[in-house]
């Protein structure tokens, strides 16, 4: 089953999505800053403008508004346009196009019409980059009814999401962190979706449930290593879309551990943490709790350059360890 | 460091074009050691990235001197800039102390932005720098509301607004282009045209051939300027400020010139030849100036190494007081967010 051994990093498996999707569908072009004989800022595109010519990879000038709303343009106009943000942040630059046109298009035009756009935003902090190049701004879209979110954890999803980002008839921001995508996984060859909508439970406990996406997954797992070791026993669910989100997977869970942490890297105020615990609140399984619900999301401040500051404005391994420490035996 | 009335300048029966004729040696001898101070700046910048000291990214400005310090040499504290991504020579030209600019990149309390902003924030309120900035185009609506101010209140100082080639294709230009024409505002647009956005050349990027042809939609003066020619930078600011201070509104200068440094840390070049970068490291701004300065008899070689000597010092001053500057405290996180409740 050589197969199942093939490791790719999750740039590689973005950009093995890409492929696949130019591959298979004629309609599908990338527009981006650098994305050309650059090979894209964090070298995701890499070498696909030479497979697939300029026609098909083409770099746009500094224009993200320009360069955003002509992707949408031509999606209406049955291409399947993926533009790549330089950094998810510029999308702020774009975000007419995004929020107002995208997102709104199909309902505004009687259904008469579909938006099949994506965007790829690189996200998150921990590269010094500082506040205009660092932030996390998911629940920004996942607030806008009209565009889809999603955020992968592993380079398998990464590409399954994206290929399915491509593929799904709506317009669908596929975020990711970049400090992920040096990480080396499992990633399948060829044409395979993976769902969005669909949160997967990548650790099984009993304990207390944490719900994380993109690293947060990897460091939520790392906490849960750490407590197992203590004898604390954690679930893990990895979030994958941020919307639609899968309320089915989350709900089971803590009816079964009966505690609910969130953990995100965006700011956590209005975040998407308060999103999930509003839902078990209002949920089932709220009867089911035997703690209050903990919420550990980014600092309520840009992020900063100094890397002590930088560390201090996102939660940490540590952080999430102490919080659920707390949370499964200090309260009960 | 304006120029001041020609009282001590470079004698006057000579036929010396106006840069020379109307600045002083020792303003002219300050211009040098401003732009040897932004090129040992940078250059130790990099080797503090290098060594670890530094992390984020940083872009060089190394072979585009001339255009930040010709354009400040007329400027005072009270007059505005903002600038780029590529801002360190912006920060020096405007007045910058180059050891708070270094314990800046080494995320340090004493740093300019107390360690908060990175060379891609740089930026010191006190000389009128508005800062640099991690938006590309970012500064273009920000020195024209700068402008603005400074014709509610009547005053006769003027906002300058640095950027590259390829900010021009952002809306940001165009709004605020109309906007400072149609009010006549006092801010004086400098593109530092160095042929590429990034990787994308302008003949890629740019429905223009000149940047300064986009002046005409906006009924302001577009000046082409040899962007390696502190003179010709500098002749063309003192025109664009006359004409903001008389009320007339905005001007575009566009200097050509070239960084012959990547973009930034990850880049390898991989869209201009070797040939391309080496023939401009021939047009450096730098040894030319030095070199004028020496043929009209303004300053000596002793003069041009005693420049040398005294920036080599204020940089390694200034990287040992940044060293040993004061890492921030986790605990203050939250202060800067917002001016009420912050402790000063
Ligand atoms: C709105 C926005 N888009 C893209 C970027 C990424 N980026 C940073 S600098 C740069 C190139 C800018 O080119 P130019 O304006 O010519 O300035 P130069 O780097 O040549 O000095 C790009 C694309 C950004 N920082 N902000
Ligand atoms: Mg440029």
């Amino acid at each position: 089953m050589s197969e199942n051994v093939r490791e790719l990093s999750f740039s590689g498996a973005v950009q093995e999505a890409l492929a696949v999707a130019m591959e298979n569908d004629p309609r599908v072009f990338l527009m981006g800053e650098d994305i050309g004989v650059y090979g894209g800022a964090f070298q995701v595109t890499g070498d696909l403008v030479h497979r697939f010519g300029e026609d098909r990879v083409m770099d746009t000038p500094i224009s993200e508004l320009g360069g955003a709303g002509v992707a949408v343009g031509a999606a209406v106009a049955g291409a399947r346009p993926v533009y790549e943000f330089q950094f998810s942040d510029f999308a702020s630059l774009a975000m007419e196009q995004i929020v107002n046109q995208a997102a709104k298009m199909r309902f505004m035009l009687g259904g008469k019409v579909s938006v099949p756009v994506v965007f790829r935003m690189p996200c998150g902090s921990g590269t010094g980059a500082a506040a205009q190049h660092s932030q996390s701004l998911e629940a920004w879209f996942g607030h806008v009814p009209g565009l889809k979110v999603v955020e992968a954890a592993t380079p398998e999803d990464a590409k399954g999401l994206l290929l399915a980002a491509i593929e799904d008839p709506d317009p669908v921001l596929v975020f990711e962190h970049k400090l992920l995508y040096k990480i080396k996984g499992h990633v399948p060859e060829g044409h395979y979706t993976t769902p969005i909508g669909k949160a997967l439970v990548r650790r099984q406990g009993k304990d207390a449930t944490v719900v994380a996406a993109a690293i947060m997954v990897h460091k939520a797992l790392e906490a849960a290593e750490v407590l197992a070791g203590e004898g604390i026993d954690i679930e893990v669910i990895d979030l994958r879309t941020i919307r639609p989100i899968d309320t089915a997977t989350i709900i089971e869970s803590v009816k079964k551990t009966t505690r609910l942490a969130c953990v995100y890297e965006g700011v956590k105020t209005l975040g998407i943490g308060a999103e999930i615990s509003a839902l078990i609140a209002e949920s089932e399984a709220f009867d089911y709790l035997d703690a209050p619900i903990m919420r550990l999301g980014g600092a309520e401040s840009p992020i900063p350059y100094s890397p002590i500051l930088e560390k201090a404005a996102v939660p940490q391994t540590d952080d999430i360890v102490a919080g659920l420490r707390n949370l499964v035996k200090g309260r009960i | 460091m304006a120029a001041k009335s020609a009282t001590k300048s470079v004698e006057q029966g000579r036929n010396l074009r106006p840069f020379y004729a109307n600045h002083t040696p020792e303003q002219l001898k300050e211009a040098l050691r401003r732009m040897w101070l932004v090129r040992r700046f940078e250059e130790m910048a990099e080797e503090s990235y290098i060594r670890g000291l530094t992390h984020g990214t940083m872009h060089l400005s190394i072979g585009q001197e001339a255009s930040a310090v010709g354009i400040c040499l007329e400027l005072t504290d009270k007059d505005y800039i903002t600038s780029t991504h590529r801002g360190h020579g912006h920060c020096i030209g405007k007045g910058a102390e180059v050891k708070y600019m270094f314990a800046e990149f080494f995320g340090k309390e004493e740093g300019y932005c107390r360690g908060r902003g990175g060379s891609m924030h740089i930026a010191d309120p006190a000389t009128g720098n508005l800062g640099a900035n991690g938006i590309v185009g970012g500064g273009l609506p920000l020195a024209t509301g700068a402008a603005l101010a400074i014709k509610k209140r009547g005053s006769k100082d003027v906002a300058v607004c640095f950027f590259g080639d390829g900010a021009n294709n952002e809306g940001a230009f165009h709004e605020s282009l109309n906007i400072a024409a149609v009010w006549k505002l006092p801010v004086i647009y400098v593109c530092e045209n160095n042929q590429y956005g990034m990787s994308v050349s302008t003949e890629r990027s740019t429905a223009v051939k000149d940047v300064a042809t986009r002046a005409a939609a906006y009924n302001m003066p577009g000046v082409i300027v040899d962007g390696n020619s502190i003179a010709d930078v500098n002749e063309a600011m003192t025109a664009a400020m006359e004409r903001a201070r008389n009320g007339e509104g905005p001007t575009l200068i566009e200097c050509k010139t070239y960084r012959t440094r990547g973009h930034s840390r990850s880049d390898r070049n991989r869209y201009r030849s070797k040939e391309e970068i080496e023939s401009w490291k021939g047009k450096d701004p730098i040894p030319a100036f030095e070199d004028e300065l020496m043929a009209l008899g303004i300053l000596t070689q002793a003069d041009v190494e005693g420049v040398r000597a005294g920036v080599e010092k204020d940089i390694q001053d200034g990287f040992d007081f940044a060293t040993k500057g004061t890492n921030p405290e986790p605990s203050s996180l939250l202060r800067g967010v917002y001016t009420t409740g912050d402790a000063a």
